[in-house]
């Protein structure tokens, strides 16, 4: 469907030659041009052509191209995660301009195929989409245009509370369809680490290894297994006490597997939940993303792709994209500058033991071992990186300073956002606090039968900042709506913790010491 | 496919959010500031979904730049990023959204349950108007109409068997041709002037005004969405009346007596002039705090308003302006010489939240 000018598709061989001589690695990349207004409706659909009708897709419509009209922003690419990778070009724009995003776009396309944190989306999506639309839309003509929105509505406002690391470490929870592969290797290490213990005897009790049939008793008295299996059953018991055993994270696949829905309502929700994974990693990893992107056109563009007279507009539009600004964390100059420092320090052998122990100045400052070893460097942290361990692990004092950063706060007093502290583990903090998932509260569902009433228990681990109430009374209330039964959050307001209430009229704060749940299950 | 279902649906919402706060809307004279030629632009907050999260005011975050501890960031909080991502967190902003006064003026129809109007005396004025809706054999090559030239010699070709699927070429001959040509259409043609009076004595405060620039504002809304090309004319008075623009007329602050009858005057001799009332749908609206100067000048006015005004008028409506100064006489004498006629309507506005209700009373009768 390329639809590129012969001088365009000229250029795009061109860069995606260069792209691939440095060793990136992508999926096929078609790119479109495509009007100012189309790519607004792409955009506004998170850069699907196609999408399950709703009106907060419209609402972004008219953000963006109105935000175009008034010449407040603009968008000059567009590039969705899918084999082969789809990017947009928007007409009108510089030929510069246009070869800066393909070099840009071939960065993103490398990285969603190789970071691991990309590894578990469903590179179809594109499809899933325009799936999850038809579907949408005969619930539609079943149920009713009001009905079904409304109840979209409910599901969006919950569409933040999943659980985004689950998917890497449990492979039954993958989304993708291949859970085929990973049961049969689960099978295989049971098997193996069984051993000679007979099954029913040893299983959990967590008893001594015996070798000979005849010392079982005497390495594992039986009055020692009697108590442990005592100890399991009342384990057992406790844990039937609570459902779910565990507080569980993806409150989206709770609520779809025990909310009281009919099918088509779980299947929106599944959709929701679905779509909201598939673009949890880009959340994830979008100060790495765009380092990676930026690191990359300005790379190709200066030294293979920019023409002599193309040097201002080019320099122009670079520096607008990584511009710094003192209300607001760009992702582009972190990333591109960290790429950068990173690439630097490996290339001069800046890393390790010696390099962290070595206090000497003068020293530091003209390190040099001349190992070369940063473009493989960065190539390895755009791998196995996400943000929260890349800023952690590469974000040091000295690139904090050098790059001006602070921490602010909104002071109550002056009613205005103040620089608070140029402190480094602050900002150190502030910026992980931010990434750690994704900026959102973490919630989880801890008691689906609170206080034995049938009312849902959910949890917010407190991290040192209050919830939004005016919101959190709203998803509550949503919430209520999908469960049918009261809802509470337990979290911390104002320095106590509280436990709010939704009873289906109005959101209550209950006494706490009465009713948490740790004191119904004590023995 | 087109993102327009979505974009219709999402301005619904809005259009049914500005119904619900129309009070606020219509009490708020921010809204007329924002006047264009054909729009208003409404501002609406941005609708959220309500989810678990922290308040960018709870939260702070990190920035870049210079600045000591406890300096301010300024008030420039827009993102310097430019490329945008699938997936990119939506900003937080005001929408402004762009209504049409026509879309307006349906919303406070629908709202207040306005019926619609019925013009009078619409069949009596015709005006003439060409419309191109036909086709001609011959006419100015500038009309030439070449899809049907085209299709003209298609037909041709293929009666004539001279058209070969393999090979489409159509080539038009002079009989072929065809050209747009023009009917003349009568279409009647309603019209209608709007005129205000307004009473500029010293007692009608800034407050005052501000209730009759609004009012006004709505007024004008409704009614434009019933006449295309609609009049407004504006007259001041007080002991003597002139006419105004409208910018004057929302302005002046005179001071003086107050003898309604000057205005009265001056409208008969405009409506006299330049508005006869068998070819004009006529409106008048007068404000005033309803303090006349003496019952003399009260008493000719009723004369004239019986013998005149609701003769010649589709609607003649007083509104009363309460003001600390006012007695409020003249709309206690209206409604007892009146308080049966249809085609008075008067209205006592206290303050700016009966606005609505005021022009609920106005235009409720669908005159």
């Amino acid at each position: 469907m390329a639809n590129l000018t012969p001088e365009l598709e000229g250029w795009r061989k061109k860069i995606e030659k260069v792209a691939k001589d440095y060793g990136l690695d992508f999926f096929d990349t078609v790119f479109e041009v495509i009007t100012y207004d189309q790519i607004s409706q792409f955009a506004a659909r998170g850069g699907f052509p196609v999408r399950y009708p709703h009106w907060k897709f419209g609402m972004e419509y008219e953000q963006l191209s109105k935000s175009y009209e008034y010449g407040l922003s603009k968008i000059y690419e567009m590039v969705i995660n899918t084999d082969p990778c789809y990017a947009y070009l928007m007409e009108g724009n510089l030929l510069m301009d246009q070869k800066l995003v393909m070099a840009h776009v071939y960065g993103h396309a490398d990285f969603f195929k190789n970071n691991i944190w990309f590894s578990k989306t469903n590179r179809k999506m594109m499809d899933v989409m325009a799936n999850h639309a038809v579907r949408v839309r005969r619930y539609i003509d079943r149920y009713g245009y009001d009905v079904v929105e409304n109840f979209i509505d409910k599901a969006l406002s919950l569409e933040n509370l999943i659980d985004r690391y689950s998917v890497y470490t449990n492979p039954s929870e993958s989304w993708e369809q291949n859970s085929g592969s990973s049961n049969e290797l689960k099978q295989n290490v049971n098997e193996n680490s069984q051993g000679q213990a007979d099954k029913a005897y040893g299983q959990g009790l967590g008893l001594l290894r015996y070798n000979k049939e005849y010392m079982r008793d005497y390495i594992n008295p039986p009055k020692f297994v009697a108590e442990q299996k005592q100890k399991m059953a009342d384990q057992a018991l406790k844990k039937t006490v609570r459902y779910p055993a565990e507080p569980q994270k993806d409150v989206l696949k709770f609520l779809i597997e025990n909310a009281p829905l009919a099918e088509w309502q779980q299947e929106i929700l599944s959709m929701i939940r679905e779509e909201s994974y598939y673009f949890s990693p880009q959340g994830m990893t979008k100060t790495m993303n765009e380092g990676w992107a930026s690191y990359w056109h300005s790379t190709i563009m200066t030294q293979k792709i920019l023409t002599p007279d193309e040097f201002i507009d080019f320099a122009d539009h670079h520096s607008g994209t990584v511009a710094m600004s003192p209300q607001g964390y760009n992702p582009y100059k972190v990333g591109i500058e960290l790429m950068r420092e990173i690439e630097e320090r490996w290339n001069k052998g800046q890393f390790g033991r010696e390099w962290t122990e070595c206090d000497d100045f003068k020293e530091k400052k003209n390190w040099d071992k001349k190992l070369g070893l940063g473009r493989e460097k960065i190539f390895e942290v755009r791998k196995i990186y996400n943000d929260v361990t890349f800023i952690d692990e590469f974000l040091t004092e000295d690139f904090a300073v050098k790059y001006k950063m602070f921490v602010y706060k909104f002071n109550k007093k002056t009613q205005k956002f103040e620089v608070n502290t140029r402190d480094f583990k602050a900002i150190k903090a502030q910026l992980l606090f931010q990434m750690t998932n994704f900026g959102q509260p973490i919630i989880s569902v801890v008691d689906a039968n609170f206080e034995n009433r049938g009312e849902l228990l959910l949890g917010h681990r407190w991290e040192g900042i209050d919830l939004q109430p005016d919101y959190l009374n709203e998803t509550l209330k949503n919430i209520f709506s999908i469960w049918q039964r009261p809802v509470c959050l337990v979290t911390v307001m104002d320095e106590a913790e509280v436990l709010l209430r939704f009873d289906g009229e109005k959101v209550q704060s209950v006494n706490i010491k009465a009713t948490l749940p740790t004191d119904n299950i004590a023995p | 496919m087109s993102i327009s279902e979505d974009h219709k649906r999402f301005r619904d919402i809005v259009k049914g959010k500005i119904k619900e706060n129309l009070k606020k809307y219509v009490s708020q004279g921010e809204l007329i500031g924002k006047r264009e030629k054909e729009f208003v632009k409404i501002p609406v907050p941005q609708i959220d979904m309500p989810t678990f999260r922290y308040g960018p005011k709870q939260q702070g975050g990190v920035g870049q730049g210079q600045g000591k501890p406890g300096e301010g960031l300024g008030q420039d909080g827009e993102e310097a990023g430019q490329g945008q991502q699938a997936g990119n967190a939506p900003g937080e902003h005001q929408l402004e959204m762009d209504v049409t006064m026509d879309e307006l003026a349906e919303i406070l129809g629908q709202a207040l349950e306005l019926p619609r109007i019925e013009p009078k005396g619409s069949h009596q004025i015709k005006s003439q108007k060409n419309r191109y809706s036909g086709l001609a054999p011959v006419g100015p090559e500038g009309l030439k109409h070449f899809k049907s030239v085209y299709k003209q010699a298609l037909k041709r070709q293929i009666a004539s068997g001279s058209y070969d699927p393999h090979n489409p070429k159509i080539l038009p001959i002079r009989r072929d041709f065809r050209y747009r040509t023009f009917k003349t259409v009568m279409k009647p043609q309603t019209q209608a002037v709007i005129i205000y009076i307004m009473d500029v004595s010293g007692s009608m405060g800034d407050e005052q005004k501000e209730i009759v620039r609004l009012e006004s504002f709505w007024i004008n809304a409704w009614l434009k969405k019933h006449y295309k090309g609609l009049e407004s004319r504006y007259i001041i008075h007080d002991a003597a009346a002139k006419e105004v623009d409208e910018e004057t007329f929302f302005k002046t602050a005179e001071s003086g007596g107050t003898l309604i009858s000057s205005a009265y005057k001056l409208a008969k001799e405009l409506i006299e002039k330049k508005y006869p009332p068998h070819e004009w749908n006529i409106y008048i609206f007068q404000f005033s705090d309803g303090d006349n100067w003496s019952a003399d000048d009260t008493k000719l006015c009723m004369d004239m308003l019986k013998n005149y005004f609701l003769v010649n008028t589709n609607l003649f409506c007083y509104g009363q302006v309460e003001s600390r100064y006012g007695s409020g006489q003249f709309l206690k004498d209206l409604n007892a010489e009146f308080s049966k006629d249809e085609r008075m309507v008067t209205s006592s506005i206290s303050s700016k939240d009966k606005i609505l209700d005021s022009i609920k009373q106005f235009l409720g009768k669908g005159k």
